[in-house]
């Protein structure tokens, strides 16, 4: 440490070395970020594509390739990549054969902890969903978390009935959490004891989801099985 | 505050066995507790938490060594800071490159390195009074010390909260997790475990250490 100084006021360091040690650094350092975010970039982009492509084959059981749509203001879908695209996007699966399998779309909703976003598949021929994954959630190790691991749990979203009513505007039967073990009807979500909070949460997402996306996926499904080929492996 | 004197006749080994278990960042001195306690929930989660720490340490005491002349003392805490935080950067890229998995298992956890006071400590203690080499030293033996503690904590919470060791399964089906030990309480007990079992290793070793001078005396 410095000793005090005979004299009242010490004197006052040089501002030149201080402003060429932090305008210096900084610009390093700025250049540093900015190049491995260059470089990084392609790479997360690419693993971002990656995971989204593996989890959208796995809530379409069957599908082996997807292509993306987005939900245009005037009610169609349009492929995704074009010129001026913004708004919802879904993603319909194809089978080897290129039939349609079904369409995944995102959903989220909070949870105990966090936002949790899902990914779930609707089959629009059969009308139910059939697959969920769990995209991002910060849930209870070990209580929460089940969500995404239990096998029970997860065994819900095989065939998940989501019936168009006649109107063909809102679902016959309204998807609903029952206690773990008490499902008798193909709509009901069996939840799980010491997460119930968090099953609760995904029977929330999936209702607001169907409610608002089963009635427009199922009107303009032509757009989705004439509209090019799939984009991907 | 290391002392010069001593820093200069210690060797270079020295530097980098100090930091794994007389030195240890966690359990000798303490430091950086939030990763510690937040990110211990499995093996895996420690170890990536802990490499990363490890990488920004030793870049950054290398790179504050490097401008130690260069770094008036008035704003040294500043540009410290602002070349961890940096590496933290890099580190974050890097880990979203590597496995987006693993970064939405860190979350928030890899940009609070910046504020662990392990990294800042180092460099203001050792660092910027050091050379390179030495400062290089000093980052990877702590940075190793203080992934060897993250393990430590992170296999017994994972063992006894999840029936695993880095997501294999070690218990028949039949046993029970306790969730406690995942759970942030689950952090505080196995820490405060460790502690104990460090206190009474150094306990010992002070205890014989006497013994053998009044002997010799």
């Amino acid at each position: 440490m410095q000793t005090a100084s005979h004299s009242s006021a010490p004197p006052r360091p040089a501002s030149w070395p201080m402003y060429r040690a932090l305008v210096g650094v900084g610009v390093a350092c700025g250049l540093l970020i900015v190049s491995v975010y260059v470089l990084t970039l392609p790479v997360i982009a690419r693993n971002e594509a990656e995971a989204l492509q593996r989890a959208v084959l796995q809530v379409l059981p069957g599908a082996v390739a997807k292509a993306s749509f987005v939900f245009a203001a005037d009610g169609t879908f349009h492929p995704a990549g074009g010129a001026g695209t913004g708004g919802e996007m879904v993603h319909a699966g194809y089978d080897a054969a290129g039939q349609l399998v079904g369409v995944a779309v995102e959903g989220q909703g909070m949870g105990y902890q966090d936002v949790i976003r899902i990914l779930y598949g609707y089959a629009p021929q059969q009308q139910v969903i059939v697959g969920m994954q769990v995209l991002a959630s910060k849930e209870t190790p070990g209580l929460g978390d089940k969500i995404e691991k239990d096998a029970a749990f997860l065994a819900n979203f095989q065939s998940l009935d989501v019936r168009l009513a006649a109107d063909g505007e809102n679902l016959q039967h309204t998807i609903e959490a029952v206690k773990q073990g008490t499902k008798t009807a193909p709509w009901q979500i069996d939840g799980i004891t010491g997460a119930t909070i968090s099953s609760k949460a995904i029977a929330s997402i999936l209702r607001q989801g169907s409610a608002q996306w089963v009635p427009r996926l199922h009107a303009r499904q032509a757009d989705l099985v004439s509209a090019g080929g799939p984009d991907g492996e | 505050m290391v002392n010069k004197g001593s820093a200069a006749t210690s060797s270079s080994t020295d530097e980098f066995i100090k930091g794994l278990w007389r030195d240890n960042p966690v359990f000798v001195q303490v430091l950086g507790m939030c990763p510690v306690l937040a990110v211990t929930n499995s093996g895996i989660n420690a170890l990536a938490m802990g490499l990363a720490t490890l990488f920004v340490l030793v870049l950054s005491n290398a790179l504050v060594s490097m401008l130690r002349h260069f770094i008036p003392r008035q704003v040294r805490i500043a540009t410290f800071i602002l070349i961890i935080a940096t590496f933290v950067t890099v580190v974050d890229y890097l880990i979203q490159a590597i496995s987006l998995d693993l970064h939405r298992a860190l979350g928030a956890f890899i940009s609070l390195i910046v504020v662990n006071c392990l990294i800042l400590g180092r460099a203001e203690a050792f660092a910027c009074k050091n050379s390179v080499g030495r400062s290089i030293l000093d980052g990877l033996g702590m940075g190793v010390g203080f992934t060897f503690a993250l393990l430590c904590l992170g296999g017994v919470r994972e063992i006894l909260g999840n029936g695993s060791l880095f997501g294999v399964a070690l218990f028949p089906a039949g046993f029970q997790p306790w969730i406690v030990m995942i759970l942030p309480s689950g952090g505080f007990f196995t820490l405060g475990l460790w502690l104990l079992l460090f206190n009474y290793l150094k306990g010992r070793r002070q205890a014989r250490q006497t013994l053998a001078q009044e002997v010799g005396v």
